[in-house]
């Protein structure tokens, strides 16, 4: 089954990862911008990611046949440098014409201070003025139920925000029904040990329904599994969901919920 | 949306899986036992917390794998911007 992998960052994959997700059927990838692996210690170096992002990556997919899109910001974990983060803030505006930018992501929170709530508001502010839509990132383990509640408390005091047009990301089994019962998006991503796995979120699934939701591998830094949205088809197969269910989560949905943008430059095989 | 599939169809494919994450926790458990000092742990809150999710995975109402995710959580404070 063709798929969308939503939430994938290819800038710490090899080319090899590429080829893998070429074969598993992967048709189209979003990479939000988030941690390099260490802190970046200038606003230019923050200037050259984007054109990474929006370039080279974008090349690299195609040439496996993937539709790569991406989003812009800094990310929750840099955010604690708020000057840095002002300064990467006003860099975005030069990349917003750019084909292939879905809007502001993945913002949000890590350790939830005060530091990085003071820029995902401003970010969520920064997105509002601009009409784009957002990507937000929650926070891990223990910090991932209070931060979200904070995200949804900034995005609920924002009267431009609409819901529609933010996508929840990292989202468990104590957080899922926080970000749907709000009307936001969201997505639960497949990762060993500290997130979902496959049998996991099609629980999930099997609980909330199949709205406004979609899968992702994040495929990152850590010992993560490119090719885990896959296996969570498998899952569902296995589980006798139809193949209709099974497509509206891992293709339409993310569709759907792209095409809000005005570079969302997809073209759909035949 | 429900499950597609009946409880004992369930049961029959995942009682390895959930055979094997229960020994794996026991045996968790037992490697901590095990350990040198092991009395300078009898209070630490991460044990506590392992013994009332437990306690969670005993009660016969579903939804366990929320209240465990919750009884790992920090607690939401509404005042958090003061
Ligand atoms: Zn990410």
């Amino acid at each position: 089954m063709n798929y969308i992998d939503p939430h994938i960052h290819m800038v710490s994959r090899i080319t090899d990862d590429y080829e893998r997700l070429a074969r598993s059927g992967c048709e189209a990838i979003s990479e939000p911008a988030f941690w390099a692996g260490f802190d970046r210690g200038s606003a230019e170096a923050f200037r050259d990611y984007f054109k990474q992002l929006t370039e080279f990556e974008r090349n690299r997919a195609a040439q496996f046949g993937i539709q790569h899109f991406c989003w812009l910001c800094i990310n929750a974990k840099e955010a604690e440098n708020v000057s840095l983060s002002r300064e990467v803030i006003a860099l975005i505006p030069e990349f917003l014409d750019t084909p292939g930018v879905l809007g502001i992501g993945e913002i949000g929170l890590n350790k939830n201070t005060p530091n990085e709530a003071t820029i995902f508001t401003e970010q969520v502010d920064f997105a509002a003025s601009h009409e784009e839509l957002i990507l937000i990132h929650t926070p891990h383990l223990e910090d991932k139920y209070m931060g979200t509640r904070m995200i949804l408390d900034v995005l609920a005091s924002d009267s431009r925000v609409t819901p529609g047009r933010v996508l929840i990301d990292h989202v468990e089994e104590h957080t899922v029904k926080l970000a749907l019962d709000g009307g936001y998006w969201c997505g639960m991503t497949l990762y060993p040990l500290t997130k979902c796995t496959p049998a996991r979120a099609v629980d999930i699934i099997e609980r909330v329904g199949v709205e406004r939701i979609m899968v992702n591998s994040a495929g990152d830094w850590g010992v993560s599994d490119p090719t885990a949205v896959p296996k969570f088809v498998v899952e569902m197969r296995s589980r006798g969901h139809a193949e209709s269910t099974i497509r509206k989560i891992v293709y339409d949905n993310p569709l759907s919920f792209f095409s809000q943008s005005k570079r969302f430059d997809f073209t759909p095989r035949d | 949306m429900t499950s597609t599939r009946l409880a004992g169809e369930i049961l029959d494919r995942d009682f390895l899986a959930i055979r094997h994450a229960i020994l794996n926790i026991a045996a968790g458990l037992d490697r901590v036992g095990d350990g040198r000092a092991v009395d300078s742990v009898a209070g630490d809150p991460r044990l506590e917390r392992i013994h009332e999710a437990l306690k969670v995975l005993a009660e016969g109402e579903t939804g366990r794998a929320e209240r465990v995710q919750m009884l790992f959580s920090r607690a939401y404070e509404s005042n958090w911007r003061s």
